[in-house]
């Protein structure tokens, strides 16, 4: 019997023994390479639901937290690189297309292999306690993401994307490193449990220069969960990468930055001084967020810009949540939120996969009629825009529904107000697509849509997941912390 | 178990049947009629006089931690709102005419939004009660966007967006109801809301029943949160304005006498919000009494002379429905047992009036393409059955003695002017003098306003039915078939109830109102 886990080493094992497994074995159809990683994924998930977590090493002052946070934030990342990989799967074909080699299949192993190293940095990131650890973890999500997003370096968009968030991500890299060091100059401490150790001792005047560190931290990680305004590359980059790229950067990335956020405040809410710089702080970012995340994705026409944005406005609604942080449900009401997230995010992608494939893009025109080509496939995108949207019975509504009840226990009601508002807008975007899938004629010369078996059937799980879960969410809410 | 869910999953069964495949017209009338028949029999069941207003009940706990249960029960007021719905679904689906366009998605629509005022009228949980309205939302839009005529992709978004915004409106009133609950003891139970308010535990909470106020109010139509609704139901096919209309927009009202009025009774009568201004500025108060009094008459008067500014009949009918809503919120607000028990039995009686006119709205657009009142006239030689039925059914929207509705507004009327405080009389010098309250003011507009319902329902008919025949007209075919018995079986309802309503004042009163 296995008494602890050491979930992320696994999985770090996984990835290096496909990447050997790649260079021996050079005929194999590469495909392969990712069902065995979609299977093991799939073991080391069972694994984390049902073994304590470990350490990677024993330490006395915890840099390494195996709290259930922890636990659910390594399952979610398991998740999600599950079904990055079937997407990518259904993707496989663009990404032959789109890079040079020299017989078939050449370079489409690594966009299999890569998202495995990624999620062990996701895992690694929900465990991180310890500034330190909190850097390598996220330069390793974020590197293995440049080389994604650039990876069908034959198409335009997905170079340009790659530069961009280059750039930007080592700009956010770059104030992380330096809010750090501020932080760390003032408390000597890199440790987030000795942060808060030591909080009550740092002398009024240098609290500013604490704050100063802090407020650096956090426009870092505006940068990663794409909050305003520090999202201006989250447009573009969503738009140009690979689409199975798109949908792991919206959900897995943003869902890791807000573990960490959570996590780098919560010492710092020891001192009322601070906490209460650091909550207005952050309602102003969700506010800001709220706002342009929802009125830029009104006049969008095309579906991955969309839901760029939207994963904007969605953040707005999860900075709402960690902005209500002294509410006891507002942590189970983020972390609902992102499961719920995770969940429609990815419905929303596997149909759009298909569909632009059959279609030549993915303009909100090219679903016109679908719900006559292809009557499940539409079914399934109106459950996850309705869910994104808000609307009750979806699991999406319940996220919506924690994080109000949490803010208004806050008394954040200017933020919950915003929220309300926001919430009408989002019927709106959301429903253009509805209204495309159903009000509109397909078009005369429509291609039949492919769909894999496995996709078909993802997607079917995904849609009762969202429908289940949002009648009765005891099961996931018995599992969060 | 309670015999409420499967009359609530009997629609939605029959609508998931219809998407994969089955029979779409004969499987929605199918599950109609068994929803109407089943609802008959738990009304039959119905125990008068038991300590517990509320029977059938049975709890599934969802959210144990927050007190969400899906709690399921119906008072006497419950069963005539079930008793509503599922009558005016088997007429809607009845007198619908199936669409070339993907027959199936429009009878599962329809089925939907039965299901959605179903389950909202027998849900005691405020929670699902709140969630089985939201089951019509998306119904509704897909039903006038793909279905609907004139500019319907203008109006399914106009009401859809007003809608979601004003549930988004009613849901933070719930969420505050919620939290206004002494910790340790908050639930969405209904009756446990209502016995923490009897026994004090509340504190006084006025800025929840104002939210409560607008989202309900938004839902209903309140003037001036009115606009979506015209628009909307004129776009909309009938069966589907017939199930809006007469159904789903009832939600809000009943919610209000459900929730507001047991649990608020000071604050509705004498609430004031204040509203801080910046700068320093006094903070302006708001009588909410009044506040709803004002809103209220600009239902009613307002509203009324834009509806007989109205040049086309479906208009007409919009307007009026909105029109009408302001008898009810009059008799929510005067809040006395008389005025209450008028305005549930208005909710009824409204529901079934409307829905007969739309559908013959309807019936009118299929025979001659057009409801302008300027193109119409004497149709009452070819068609003297369809004359016959459409004078009925204005007769009985103007609230005729002999029509359920004359009961509910006669009982508002007489409710309304004896609530708030009495001025009128004689005062201590012994000089007569003669004032009115508010409520007394509200009231005198109200009875004009049927004054003006009268006005357009009677020009309307004379328009349409009266006067000389164009010969496009000449050859229009009689009302027949499951149409004519549908609005005919409607029409009887409401003279049987209209005659003896009694029936419906004995279990409204049971209720726990």
């Amino acid at each position: 019997m296995i008494s602890s886990f050491p979930a992320e080493f696994c999985v770090f094992v996984l990835g290096i023994i496909l990447l050997l497994a790649d260079s021996f074995f050079e005929k194999i159809d590469k495909r392969i390479l990712a069902y065995i990683a979609i299977s093991w994924l799939g073991i080391f998930l069972v694994a984390v639901c049902f073994i304590p977590l470990s350490p990677l090493w024993p330490v006395p002052f915890g840099f390494y937290e195996t709290d259930d946070l922890a636990r659910v934030f390594k399952g979610f990342a398991l998740v999600a690189t599950i079904l990055t990989l079937i997407l990518s799967l259904e993707y496989a074909p663009v990404v032959e297309r789109l890079i040079p080699g020299s017989r078939p299949g050449a370079g489409l192993s690594e966009y299999f292999i890569l998202p495995v190293f990624t999620c062990a940095g996701l895992m690694w990131m929900a465990s991180a306690a310890d500034f330190v650890m909190i850097f390598c973890a996220l330069e390793l999500v974020t590197i293995s993401f440049y080389i994604q997003v650039a990876y069908t370096r034959r198409s335009m968009a997905s170079l340009e994307a790659g530069t961009k968030y280059l750039i930007l991500g080592a700009l956010s890299t770059g104030f992380l490193v330096y809010g750090i060091t501020w932080i760390y100059g003032m408390t000597g401490q890199t440790a987030l449990g000795g942060i808060s150790f030591v909080l009550g001792n740092v002398p009024v005047a240098s609290q500013t220069a604490l704050l100063f560190g802090i407020g650096l931290v956090l426009v870092a990680l505006g940068f990663k969960v794409a909050a305003a305004p520090f999202q201006f590359w989250v447009p573009d980059v969503y738009q140009g990468a690979p689409t199975p790229t798109t949908a792991f950067l919206s959900t897995a990335s943003k869902a890791a930055g807000f573990v960490v956020l959570m996590r780098v405040i919560e010492p710092f809410l020891v001192a009322p001084a601070i906490g209460a710089k650091l909550i207005s702080a952050l309602s102003l970012l969700a506010g800001l967020t709220l706002i342009y995340g929802n009125l830029a994705a009104l006049p969008q026409t095309n579906l991955k810009r969309l839901l760029g944005y939207s994963s904007i406005a969605h953040a707005g609604y999860l900075l709402i949540g960690v902005a209500s942080v002294g509410s006891p449900f507002s942590g189970r009401a983020v972390v609902f939120y992102l499961l719920g997230y995770l969940l429609m995010t990815f419905l929303a992608f596997l149909v759009l996969i298909p569909v632009a494939k059959a279609a030549g893009g993915d303009d909100i025109s090219h679903f016109n009629g679908l719900a006559r080509r292809s009557p499940s496939l539409a079914f399934f995108l109106l459950i996850s825009m309705l869910s994104l949207a808000g609307l009750p019975f979806t699991v999406g509504f319940l996220g919506k529904f924690f994080i109000f009840e949490a803010a208004i226990q806050q008394q954040h009601l200017v933020l919950v107000a915003l929220g309300i508002i926001t919430v009408a807008c989002g019927f709106y975007y959301y429903l253009k697509v509805v209204r495309a899938m159903y009000w509109q004629a397909p078009p005369e010369d429509a291609a039949p849509i492919e769909v894999s078996a496995l996709t078909r059937f993802v997607a079917a799980f995904l849609t009762a997941a969202i429908l289940i879960l949002g009648v009765y969410p005891a099961p996931l809410l018995r599992l969060l912390p | 178990m309670s015999p409420l869910l499967p009359l609530i999953l009997l629609p939605i069964v029959g609508a998931a049947f219809i998407l994969i495949g089955a029979s779409a017209r004969l499987t929605a009338l199918v599950a109609s009629a068994t929803s109407l028949l089943f609802s008959l029999v738990l009304l039959a069941s119905y125990q008068f006089g038991g300590d517990q207003p509320y029977q059938f009940v049975h709890s599934w706990p969802i959210i144990p931690a927050m007190g969400i249960s899906l709690t399921l029960g119906a008072d006497g007021l419950s069963l005539v709102m079930l008793l509503l719905t599922s009558l005016v679904t088997l007429a809607a689906v009845a007198v619908a005419r199936t669409p070339e366009k993907s027959p199936h998605w429009f009878y599962a629509s329809l089925l939907f939004i039965s299901a959605g005022g179903l389950g909202a009228f027998a849900s005691i949980d405020l929670f699902f009660f709140y969630m089985f309205h939201e089951l019509a939302l998306i119904p509704t839009f897909l039903l006038i966007g793909i279905w609907g005529s004139g500019d319907r992709q203008a109006a399914a978004w106009k009401a859809t967006i007003y809608l979601a915004l004003g549930s988004f409106v009613l849901l933070l009133g719930l969420i505050g109801l919620y939290l206004i609950q002494p910790d340790g003891m908050r639930t969405f139970d209904l009756r446990a809301i209502i016995g923490l308010a009897d026994a004090g535990f509340l504190p006084e909470a006025n800025w929840v029943y104002l939210l409560l106020l607008v989202g309900f109010g938004i839902l209903v139509s309140l003037f001036p949160f009115h606009t979506w609704a015209p628009q909307a139901y004129a776009s909309a096919p009938a069966p589907a304005a017939m199930l809006h209309a007469g159904v789903l927009k009832k939600f809000g009202l009943y919610g209000l006498i459900r929730i507001a009025a047991p649990i608020f009774p000071d604050t509705v009568l004498n609430g004031f919000v204040a509203i801080p201004m910046p700068f320093g500025c006094h903070p302006v108060e708001i009588d909410l009494a009044n506040l709803l009094l004002i809103m209220l008459i600009g239902n009613i008067l307002y509203v009324g002379y834009v509806t007989t500014a109205q040049r086309k009949l479906d208009l007409m009918l919009g307007y009026s429905s909105v029109m009408h809503m302001g008898y009810i919120f009059l008799g929510f607000a005067a809040m006395n047992a008389l005025s209450l028990t008028g305005a549930s039995l208005l909710l009824f009686a409204h529901g079934l009036s409307i829905a007969a006119l739309f559908a013959l709205s309807g019936e009118i657009r299929e025979r001659t393409g057009t409801l302008d009142f300027a193109e119409l006239g004497g149709l009452a030689k070819p068609m003297p059955a369809f004359g016959l039925l459409f004078g009925f059914a204005a007769f009985a929207a103007i609230g005729l003695p002999g029509f359920v509705g004359f009961a509910g507004e006669i009982l508002v009327f007489f409710g309304a002017f004896v609530g708030g405080d009495l001025l009128m009389g004689v005062t201590a010098t012994g000089k007569e003098i003669f004032q009115l309250n508010n409520f007394q003011v509200a009231t005198v507009c109200a009875a004009w306003g049927v004054v003006i319902s009268a006005l357009y329902m009677l020009r309307a008919y004379r328009r349409i039915f009266f006067g000389p025949l164009s010969d496009r007209w000449a050859g229009l075919p009689e009302i027949s078939g499951p149409a004519r018995f549908a609005i005919a079986a409607l029409i009887v309802v409401m003279l049987v109830t209209g005659f003896f309503p009694g029936l419906l004042i004995k279990l409204i009163e049971s209720a726990s109102i």
